[in-house]
């Protein structure tokens, strides 16, 4: 529906504005929507404008569960082969 | 690139793909409507479909905001474009959308109509103070994501002062159109949906929450997952209807974690608020006229809304009789079994609202999945 | 004493009317940057020594824009795509024909930039430009500067190279990572505000060609630009009939590009390149054509991305996820989109 994708905010410009990094990319975007946005934060960045914060602590969580899936899933392959 | 490759992880889609396989029972089908036209992207992008038991089908919703958007509103900005002085500023996405007698933003533009692509509304306010001379116009489409930085827009242009800026409002709402999809009137002539859960989207749900999705898990007794476009979130997204359904669970669960939360984006539902409000119908390609499914810019904000300001006519344009949209967004058909599908309904030349977006089922079925599904589909005859 | 600097800026109309204006355009820019043993501008047409082999010809034209991007400008580009069409081709470049189309206006000093930096190219890709031709059109009609190059190049005899060569079964390699060239100038353009310090990969391939004609096994080679990756699997197809199935896990693509791709929604495997090379190899031949490449600086990230499929099978790819996918043929250029 909306392409929007997490990007690092790099630095705060002032007045709702920041300059953020994507893979090595810059952007500078609007802040309008979103509050206490630190530097080093990630935000979800649609059409220029952060529309949310990403919660770096839950992305790392279903993470960690997807490694945790793929020990299983490998380990049980590995039994039955 | 953070947060975005590791979701793309060959060896954790296995691992879930093969829970699936496992806790799906093949004694039944599980029919799937990925709502939104991201997840349908990803799914043909990376051949999701493939990692899934054969039981498990996604029914393929409908799309994007550019699917959906009648041909009449299009019209109406190309004529919009038309009008002196005016510089029309539209999202990529609707610049080669075809309009009714093969118009088009794109070949309006060949002609020397004075048409800009934006890849943010802000560049549109930005356009209207280097051209005080010239009416600029914002053709603003799209789903809650995209309606709070228009609101923004409009707000910054009030507070600029701006005489010459103004936005053709299209902004359309997710849980009317899955409301509509669920129980629209003519549902006993095309056959009643065959949806058992539905992936809800996840960037619409940072600005609305999930619990604006509750009402549908309760009313009609169908378990949603909010689930990020990236695969591994689509397949995890899966393994988690699956379960419900197992368990006759009806509930909203939240796949996106780290983004969505139950309340939203307050800051953003309010801006939204302040400057837009319910139209009491609006026209949806393919899903017809849908109740309290569209937003218009309010009273105090009538000075930014092109509609008033330029007059704009609403002029209604026929579906052709022979596309199946309406059937292939309830689940009913599979682009496969539409008469134009692939002959005259075809991306250059897209009929229905499945095939104008690159995120519309049929478009993503043409250009991805075409020819192996309709070998598919001889092999096993006809797979109900 | 300074030579006297000519005493406009730009370029006017009279810089191509063949009067004293353009003598000296052409003997104190272009001359002075080109000069070579074989360069007479005095003469119509340039006589070239050649030795025994197969004369190959390629012809171009460049109307990148901006003129100038992070790695290359119009002129170098010229250089490499016509440099990298002959060497794709098996041959070894030798000649170059300079057509340059200026737009009045032009800053002489942009301009100047360019075809020292074209000279440049040339000199490292050891071809010679030995003739050429400049015209001058009205402000408006031309975007500040278009060039028509040709190339001439011998190949050795009895070199089987060509798509009529490929086998089902044959291995297909890139040099390195696609898409950097379509994003850089796409960057340069500062369309959409996006900033990042990635290069066009535009370079002579010579090397990396020369590299592979020792092999044996090498079928067909060829330079992926406009539509990129994609729409070389796509032409190969189409004239041989059989499929190219790819490995999405293992096409480079540096991140810069992309994010970029993330971001407005594009697809790197249809992107340009101008200084990469996509070979089809025998199997047999395939460890030792990325071996080749991989001691080559232009070659270091060179992989094998999939292989030439049956008769009749289409242009697919495995994801990086395990499932299936079809390569369409590209129809329109890509647009930034938002859903």
């Amino acid at each position: 529906m909306c392409l929007a994708i997490p990007a690092r905010v790099v630095q705060l410009l002032g007045e709702d504005r920041a300059l953020v990094d994507v893979g090595g990319v810059h952007n500078e975007i609007s802040l309008a929507l979103v509050d206490d946005v630190a530097v080093n934060d990630y935000v979800i960045v649609h059409v220029g404008y952060a529309i949310a914060r990403l919660d770096a602590d839950e992305a790392d969580r279903t993470l960690a569960l997807f490694a945790q899936m793929v020990d299983a899933h490998e380990t049980r392959s590995r039994e039955i082969h | 690139m953070k947060y975005i490759s590791e979701f793309r992880d060959g060896r954790a889609a296995a691992a879930i793909a093969a829970i699936i396989a496992r806790e799906a029972d093949p004694g039944r089908d599980y029919y799937i409507m990925e709502f939104c036209g991201g997840h349908t992207h990803a799914i043909f992008r990376y051949g999701i479909q493939d990692l899934l038991p054969y039981n498990i089908r996604l029914v393929h919703g409908p799309g994007c905001p550019v699917c959906v958007l009648p041909i009449g509103r299009l019209d109406s900005a190309i004529e919009l474009a038309e009008i002196p002085d005016v510089m029309l500023c539209s999202y990529g996405d609707m610049l080669r959308v075809p309009g009714s007698r093969r118009r088009s933003l794109v070949k309006s533009r060949a002609e020397g109509r004075d048409i800009r692509m934006v890849y943010s509304c802000a560049e549109a306010v930005r356009l209207a103070v280097a051209n005080p001379d010239k009416q600029v116009v914002f053709f603003a489409i799209g789903f809650e994501t995209t309606t709070p930085p228009t609101a923004v827009a409009i707000r910054e242009a009030q507070r600029l002062g701006l005489e010459n800026f103004s936005v053709f409002c299209n902004h359309v709402l997710t849980p009317s159109a899955i409301q509509s999809i669920l129980n629209s009137p003519d549902i006993r002539q095309i056959g009643g949906v065959r949806v058992d859960g539905f992936i809800g989207p996840s960037h619409v749900s940072t600005i609305i929450g999930s619990g604006a999705y509750e009402y549908f898990a309760r009313e009609y007794q169908r378990p949603v997952v909010i689930s990020g476009f990236e695969p591994l979130d689509v397949l995890q997204g899966i393994l988690m209807l699956v379960r419900q359904m197992n368990e006759r669970r009806a509930e909203v669960e939240n796949q996106f974690s780290r983004g969505v939360t139950r309340s939203g984006n307050l800051k953003a539902q309010a801006l939204v608020a302040e400057v837009f409000e319910l139209r009491r119908t609006f026209e949806w390609r393919g899903l017809g006229v849908v109740p309290y499914s569209g937003l218009r810019i309010k009273k105090q904000y009538a000075r930014f809304d092109a509609e008033t300001r330029f007059a704009v006519q609403p002029r209604p344009v026929a579906e052709n009789k022979a596309c199946e949209c309406g059937a292939i967004l309830r689940g009913i058909k599979k682009p496969l079994d539409c008469r134009i599908f692939g002959t005259v309904c075809t991306p250059r030349n897209p009929i229905g609202s499945c095939m104008v977006s690159s995120e519309g089922a049929c478009a993503a079925y043409y250009k991805f999945r075409r020819r192996n599904d309709a070998a598919q589909l001889l092999q096993a005859g006809t797979d109900g | 004493m300074k030579p006297d600097k000519p005493a406009d800026t730009r370029i006017s109309l009279a810089h191509g009317n063949g009067g004293r204006f353009m003598r000296e355009l052409i003997e104190q820019l272009f001359v002075r940057q080109l000069s070579g043993p074989l360069l007479d501008v005095r003469t119509d047409a340039a006589a070239v020594p050649l030795d025994a082999g197969e004369l190959m010809v390629t012809t171009d034209g460049f109307t990148v824009q901006p003129l100038e991007f992070p790695g290359g400008d119009i002129g170098s580009l010229a250089v490499h795509g016509t440099v990298n069409d002959l060497a794709v081709s098996g041959a070894l470049p030798l000649y170059l024909s300079l057509g340059t189309i200026i737009e009045e206006g032009l800053e002489i000093a942009q301009l100047e930039r360019i075809v020292a930096s074209l000279a440049r190219a040339a000199a490292a890709s050891g071809v010679q430009v030995v003739t050429g031709d400049t015209k001058v059109v009205r402000r408006g009609e031309g975007g500040g500067l278009y060039i028509a190059m040709t190339g001439i190049g011998l190949r050795p005899p009895g070199l089987s190279l060509g798509m009529p060569h490929i086998r089902d079964g044959d291995t297909v390699l890139v040099s390195g990572p696609v898409g950097d060239h379509g994003i850089a100038v796409m960057l340069a353009r500062e369309e959409f505000g996006l900033r990042s310090d990635l290069h066009s990969d535009a370079a002579s391939v010579l090397p990396l060609t020369q590299a592979l004609l020792p092999l044996p096994g090498l079928r067909f080679m060829r330079d992926p630009t406009r539509g990129g990756l994609a729409t070389v699997a796509h032409e190969i197809s189409r004239a041989t009939g059989l499929g190219v199935r790819l490995h999405e896990q293992q096409i480079p693509v540096r991140d810069a590009v992309r994010s970029v791709c993330e971001m407005l929604g594009y697809d790197p495997l249809y992107l340009a390149c101008e200084g990469r090379v996509v070979a089809v190899l025998a199997e047999a031949d395939a460890e030792a054509a990325l071996a080749a490449w991989r001691k080559l600086p232009q070659g270091k990230e060179a992989m094998a991305i999939g292989r030439i499929t049956g008769p009749g099978s289409a242009v697919s790819m495995q994801t990086a996820l395990g499932g299936e996918r079809y390569l369409e043929e590209l129809e329109d250029d890509p647009l930034p989109r938002i859903c």
